[in-house]
């Protein structure tokens, strides 16, 4: 993944006497040109707007940083939808990824049959996730008819009102995020534990290791770049969730944050706030404020994966 | 021996048991859609239909513009995907083998935007379309997504792999930059090509955000648009509602079940995306 980012050589860059080919930028012309309208201008359009305020209708008017200081300081919708989306992160990032690696390490133990368990494992990451998401709606269906509720009930537990209670939306998206996210997971693990080499869990079996002592001190210590590399993918990803969390709060005649915006993630209240009130500048201000802290995130990543 | 024995029986277990979990959901999806309302709120539920009814299929093609969804996903995905592939491989070829001034920097450019959150082009993207007055039409969904900076970072990647000697060869033998493409790189990066044309395929039948925000008319809704519509006003016929879930997800269901190997190896291709 990492190390193949490599520019060519200087060297590489100047042989043939120096000579370059005009044509090569009729070649880049399409793709580049889509990429400055496209990328490049709403970078700092997106930065100009959330210094203003802008509906659309009238023309963006500059407020200077007001955007940013209510959102800090007087907005405890924000900071909601903030709290939210970390305790979505929290609870997303290290349950997916420990089930991810256990799954994983059992399935590198096969000798046959892994392609299929892989495929299974896989299927949810092809599919709509705004289609999986009204499907697990129907499973966490209130009352008695959801199947999630019947299984509640079958283990002599009581039905949870998921989709309609304050405590149980988040975690609910929060299930359909694991659950869509772990064969995605578990291909970066099965890539790096079929490259550690077998000499190892010799030796450790040698020793009288169980399975359990192998995962715990040769599979883990192991893998480890390729755990760093997933928690921060993974953490950057949850942090950006909406589809999920629109459908889920959807239909319920609560807006985008369900009961008590207690499903309201940052990028559903961007949503909310740029496309349905068409507060566009208070919006941008979100998406910058977001943009920050996936910078950060990204850095520690690259910091992390150069450290290996 | 008996230990290895059981904790194989173990992990067996534990994987068969996980792979339930992943496919009960689809299998409750397909079930749904097919059960008469007397059997879909039926407590305890029923894990078989008694009198399978396609009742659901119709009235999601009747009272929604399904079919027309359809049309527009294959449409755009489509699109998109040839666009991509002619596009992204040109820009490779000349970022990967080509001299001129401005490459290095130009590519870091486009690298660097792989790392900026999609949400910040959101608001911009919906006013310069508004402005272009391409709301509600194909454009807003095809032309902004017609050469997408991660497939010219895949072919680029791949391109750089093939040695100049080739393309030395080719231009000894009089071909021309546009005949070295076609004749030289083009054939030798179909793998590639492939990989990028199912992932740009899938994103794009998948997408959800952004035909979210530039389509409001009935007609032009993509696929998941008419979920959402689903989900908002249809929220009480869940029998309905899997059959446009399943809908959706079973074109690229079968495509993955076709290219199962190409679609795990290439999650490694795709991880600079976000």
């Amino acid at each position: 993944m990492n190390g193949k980012l490599k520019l060519p050589s200087k060297a590489d860059a100047g042989r043939g006497g120096g000579t370059w080919q005009p044509v090569a930028y009729l070649f880049i012309a399409p793709a580049v040109i889509l990429f400055a309208i496209f990328v490049v201008v709403p970078i700092f359009a997106s930065l100009y707007l959330s210094f203003t305020k802008y509906d659309v209708l009238h023309p963006p008017r500059w407020v200077g940083l007001s955007n940013f200081i209510t959102l800090l300081t007087n907005d405890p919708r924000f900071w909601k939808a903030f709290r939210n989306t970390v305790s979505y992160v929290l609870g997303v990032v290290p349950i997916g990824v420990s089930i991810a690696l256990v799954l994983a390490a059992a399935l590198e133990e096969l000798t046959r049959g892994k392609q299929i368990f892989k495929v299974l494992y896989f299927i949810p990451t092809v599919t709509s996730v705004v289609a999986i998401s009204v499907v697990w709606k129907w499973l966490f269906a209130g009352e008695k008819y959801g199947l999630i509720n019947y299984f509640l009930i079958q283990l002599g537990l009581q039905p949870i009102d998921w989709l309609l209670s304050p405590q149980w939306i988040l975690p609910a998206i929060m299930i359909v995020s694991i659950w869509a996210g772990l064969g995605y997971n578990m291909v970066f693990f099965s890539a790096g534990i079929s490259t550690i080499p077998s000499t190892l869990y010799e030796a450790a079996k040698v020793d009288g290791a169980g399975w359990w002592e192998r995962f715990w001190h040769v599979t883990v210590p192991m893998l480890r770049p390729t755990l760093i590399f997933v928690v921060v993918m993974s953490v950057i990803n949850s942090f950006q969730v909406f589809d999920q969390a629109y459908i889920l709060t959807g239909g319920t005649g609560e807006g985008v944050g369900g009961v008590l915006d207690s499903g309201l993630t940052l990028v559903s209240y961007l949503y909310e706030q740029g496309f349905q009130h068409f507060r566009m500048g208070y919006a941008s201000a979100i998406a910058y404020l977001m943009f920050g802290c996936v910078f950060g995130l990204t850095l520690v990543n690259l910091r992390m994966l150069r450290s290996r | 021996m008996k230990r290895i024995r059981w904790s194989r029986v173990v992990i067996v277990g534990v994987l068969t048991l996980g792979a339930l979990g992943m496919i009960l959901p689809y299998y409750w999806m397909v079930l749904s859609s097919i059960k008469p309302p007397e059997e879909l709120y039926t407590y305890p539920p029923r894990f078989v239909v008694f009198h399978p009814t396609l009742k659901a299929y119709i009235e999601l093609f009747t009272l929604l513009p399904m079919a027309r969804a359809l049309l527009n996903s294959v449409f755009v995905a489509s699109a998109v995907t040839v666009s991509n592939l002619l596009f992204c491989s040109l820009a490779g070829y000349a970022f990967a083998k080509l001299r001129f001034p401005g490459r290095d920097g130009i590519f870091l450019v486009l690298l660097f935007s792989l790392m900026i959150p999609w949400q910040v082009n959101l608001i911009p993207g919906f006013v310069i379309i508004k402005q272009l007055g391409w709301l509600n039409s194909f454009w807003a969904l095809i032309i902004p997504k017609l050469a997408l900076p991660f497939g010219i970072f895949l072919c680029r990647q791949y391109i750089m792999s093939i040695p100049d000697a080739l393309i030395e060869a080719a231009r000894i033998d009089g071909c021309t930059e546009l005949g070295i493409y076609r004749r030289v790189i083009l054939p030798l990066i179909v793998p590639a090509l492939a990989t990028l044309a199912i992932f740009t395929f899938l994103a794009q039948w998948n997408d959800f955000v952004w035909p979210l925000i530039v389509i409001q008319s009935r007609d032009m809704r993509t696929v998941p648009l008419i979920i959402q519509v689903l989900n908002g006003q249809f929220g009480a016929n869940f029998a309905m509602i899997m059959a446009g879930a399943l809908v959706v997800t079973l074109p690229m269901l079968l495509i993955f079940l076709v290219f199962q190997r190409q679609f795990i190896r290439g999650v490694f291709l795709t991880t600079v995306r976000e």
